[in-house]
């Protein structure tokens, strides 16, 4: 397997399995609470959906001429992955919140017993929340799988490393019966906001008609560098928030305190 | 608001999430590095530089915002 085909199945399978975590949380809560067999039946027919989203797309845009595929991958690789990047070193310097599974895992449970009575044999409220959760979670998956699989023709590849992560967070989810809280769920954001930036930055300027030095070997710089500088962010604002608090909770000097009348 | 107007809109939301700035900013980067392969200076440099500064700059929104 090439460094770059390695990177395509790591950053597809991160990526998947941080959304299936969240997907997760969602069936489980509506399934414990009213009816498994509604939830899963929600959560297959999902699955399904993305399934054919892949299939119906990914070989129409194959057939694209390379470089209008690279220039048009690489642009929206880099909006998702400078969304992701940027969402992920605020998490990681203390300026947003981190997403709590166990939270989240509580409040769609409180949801689901507000949502009133279930019907005996069919719940529909289990069928839509399952659907609809593992449907939005996915969708950015699909787009990952769609995006890198295509331009390096390997959407078989790419669509594997999905169905793996999601494998594997499902067997996980089945063998605890309870929300993933422990995985690493930033972490793993942020290495996939640095590879989907980092290929995006790569295609789209090969795309536009600009030649790496190195050629594909560039990769091997761009990656480490990308992850260096969000790093560098999130520790600059880190330390840059700790002081700003630090000034917010340090006592006035007496000539302060005296002017404001305290 | 019509079906293929909910639809529109669902598909900007997806794309270009809550930062419209950085998706315009990566259009022009785009259109400056085909525009710069034209001509005989090197043209890859100047995405690594406009993605660290679209970054940059995004962040620094967010924050003020928060």
């Amino acid at each position: 397997m090439s460094a770059a085909e390695l990177g395509l199945a790591g950053s597809v399978f991160l990526a998947c399995a941080v959304e299936a975590v969240e997907a997760l949380t969602i069936v489980l809560a509506v399934g414990s609470t009213r009816s498994w067999s509604s939830a899963m039946t929600g959560t297959g027919g999902a699955l399904l959906v993305l399934a054919a989203l892949v299939a119906g797309l990914g070989p129409a845009l194959t057939q694209l001429p390379i470089d209008v595929l690279r220039v048009a991958i690489g642009g929206l690789l880099l909006v998702f992955g400078l969304q992701w990047l940027r969402k992920a070193i605020l998490r990681a310097a203390g300026v947003r919140a981190l997403h709590d599974e166990r939270e989240a895992y509580a409040s769609e449970q409180a949801a689901a017993r507000a949502a009133g009575a279930r019907a005996a044999s069919f719940d529909g409220y289990s069928f839509a929340i399952a659907f609809k959760g593992v449907l939005l979670e996915g969708l950015e998956v699909a787009f990952i799988v769609l995006t890198f699989g295509a331009n390096q023709h390997r959407i078989g590849l790419a669509a594997a490393a999905a169905g793996a992560a999601v494998l594997l967070v499902a067997a996980a989810g089945v063998a605890l019966r309870a929300p993933l809280a422990g995985v690493p769920e930033n972490t793993m954001k942020f290495a996939v906001g640095v590879m989907l930036t980092s290929f995006g930055m790569f295609w789209g300027a090969e795309g536009a008609g600009a030649s790496w030095p190195g050629a594909d070997a560039a990769l091997l710089a761009i990656v480490p560098g990308v992850l260096l500088v969000a790093l560098a962010i999130a520790r600059w604002l880190r330390v840059s928030q700790s002081a700003t608090t630090m000034r917010e909770v340090a006592p006035k000097p007496a000539a302060e305190r005296e002017a404001i009348g305290a | 608001m019509s079906a293929a107007r909910s639809a529109l809109l669902a598909v900007w939301e997806f794309v270009v999430g809550d930062d419209w700035r950085t998706a315009l900013g990566v259009g022009l980067t785009l259109a400056a590095t085909a525009a710069l392969a034209q001509t005989a200076v090197p043209a890859w440099w100047l995405m690594p530089l406009a993605v660290l500064a679209l970054l940059a700059l995004s962040i620094r929104r967010e924050r003020r915002r928060r």
